[in-house]
């Protein structure tokens, strides 16, 4: 059977693959010397209780303790959040949109999915 | 033309957002990164003007507000690097780039706050152009920056009032306070009118970015729009803007206004403004001064991983 689902790490979509050509990390260290390396998180803010957790941007921290604190000060200074969610990027797997249409494509024929495929008498339409 | 590329434009013409690991023409990406990145820096050094008076509000309710808008400039810089790492540009590159000055930041803030009345034009002048220019950007075609820019607009209106009303009661106050606001006002005003950039004629990025839809309106179009509606606000603070040439053209449908000294706009871009040096002095400082920071932050991150101690509080939960 032919493997259409491939697992791609967010982090090592490769060059040629994600598009375009992606800029060469400087190698030249900020003035005044080398920043500390502190990696990248994504951060999720549930708004309010009965609500998904929402991608809402990135930061960069040393730990999560750290990311999560700065995505308090960040994201919710306007009492945005009750709730925080914070994941190294590295650990995100994504698709590759490029796959999107084999990806996506068992949904596309199945309209019969969908309560608007079936014709019922009047009496039953609300269903 | 190849598939990708044509896949490219059709998004755009059907208003579909680009997406970071999506395909994009490498000046797409990099009129991107340029746009966002001094986008963001101009967040950062635009506390600078605003921080200074931090301690000399006239009142604790001042103080506290001009606080908490400085945090939401350094938030809203925040939101617009992480926007733009998303483009393939590592965060120390970018801050590389403001530092050596290869990257720009919005002009405006080369200039000198010189009074209380200062932060007041700033809020109404500055913020409100920002606001016209952040507006427009909601519908701007990569998506990590329009939804920065939703973000953003919904705290900038907070900014542009506080400013009004600031100049409000000095316009309500004594011949002194009064003469305070106009001045402000006057010294103010041309610079941002310049926020707004060169004329379209002028304007070299201008064409490719609104055919990418990056830009949606062009500099002339919200320049004149922010005219218009300063020109109304400026009636309820009885002052006046320092223009003999703005008048109502009832043709137009739009006020006529004088011309922009572009001698001095093009000076203060390639560096010569009163406060250049000052403002990137400062972050350099700032940088420098916080490297022990950085590197304090990550050794402690290294000790906590090596021993763990769980009955220490924080603010950590399994999810």
């Amino acid at each position: 059977m032919k493997t259409f689902i491939k697992k791609y790490y967010y982090g090592d979509i490769p060059d040629d693959k994600a598009g375009g050509n992606e800029l060469k990390d400087s190698k030249t260290p900020p003035s005044g010397g080398r920043g500390a390396d502190w990696p990248l998180w994504e951060v999720f803010i549930r708004s309010k209780q009965g609500l998904d957790h929402k991608h809402v941007g990135s930061l960069h921290a040393t730990d999560a303790q750290m990311a999560i604190e700065n995505a308090r000060d960040v994201y919710t200074r306007r009492m945005e959040g009750v709730s925080i969610w914070v994941v190294e990027s590295k650990y995100i797997h994504a698709s590759n949109p490029e796959e999107a249409g084999e990806l996506f494509e068992p949904a596309v024929d199945k309209i019969y999915r969908h309560p608007t495929f079936y014709d019922l008498p009047d009496e039953v339409n609300q269903m | 033309m190849h598939d990708l590329e044509k896949i490219f434009d059709q998004k755009i013409d059907n208003e579909v957002k680009i997406e970071p690991k999506d395909w994009m023409p490498d000046a797409y990406r990099k009129t991107n990164i340029r746009q966002v990145s001094q986008h963001a820096h101009s967040e950062i050094v635009g506390m600078l003007p605003e921080g200074a008076w931090i301690s000399r509000a006239p009142s604790l309710k001042r103080k506290a507000i001009l606080i908490a808008k400085v945090q939401d400039e350094a938030g809203h810089g925040l939101y617009l690097y992480s926007a733009c790492e998303t483009l393939g540009i590592t965060r120390e590159e970018t801050i590389n780039d403001l530092h050596s000055g290869k990257a720009k930041y919005s002009s405006i803030f080369n200039y000198p706050t010189k009074t209380w009345a200062d932060i007041g034009a700033i809020g109404w002048l500055v913020d409100g152009a920002a606001i016209m220019n952040q507006v427009m950007l909601t519908r701007t075609s990569f998506g990590p920056y329009a939804r920065a820019m939703v973000r953003i607009c919904k705290e900038e209106s907070f900014h542009q009032r506080q400013g009004f009303e600031i100049l409000l009661v000095l316009s309500k106050g004594s011949d002194e306070q009064k003469a305070m606001c106009q001045d402000a006002i006057d010294r103010w005003w041309w610079p941002s009118l310049m926020m707004f950039g060169p004329h379209d004629s002028e304007s070299t990025n201008s064409e490719q970015s609104m055919k990418w839809k990056i830009k949606r309106k062009t500099n002339d179009e919200l320049r004149q729009n922010f005219v218009d509606m300063c020109a109304e606000q400026v009636k309820v603070l009885g002052m006046k803007i320092p223009d003999d040439k703005l008048k109502w053209n009832e043709e137009r449908m739009h006020y006529d206004f004088g011309e922009i000294n572009w001698d001095e706009f093009w000076n203060v871009v390639k560096g010569n403004g009163p406060c250049n040096k000052e403002r990137l002095d400062a972050r350099k400082k700032a940088w420098d001064e916080g490297e022990w920071v950085r590197k304090a932050a990550a050794a402690f991150a290294e000790k906590r991983k090596a021993s763990p101690n769980p009955s220490k509080g924080g603010a950590l939960e399994a999810a």
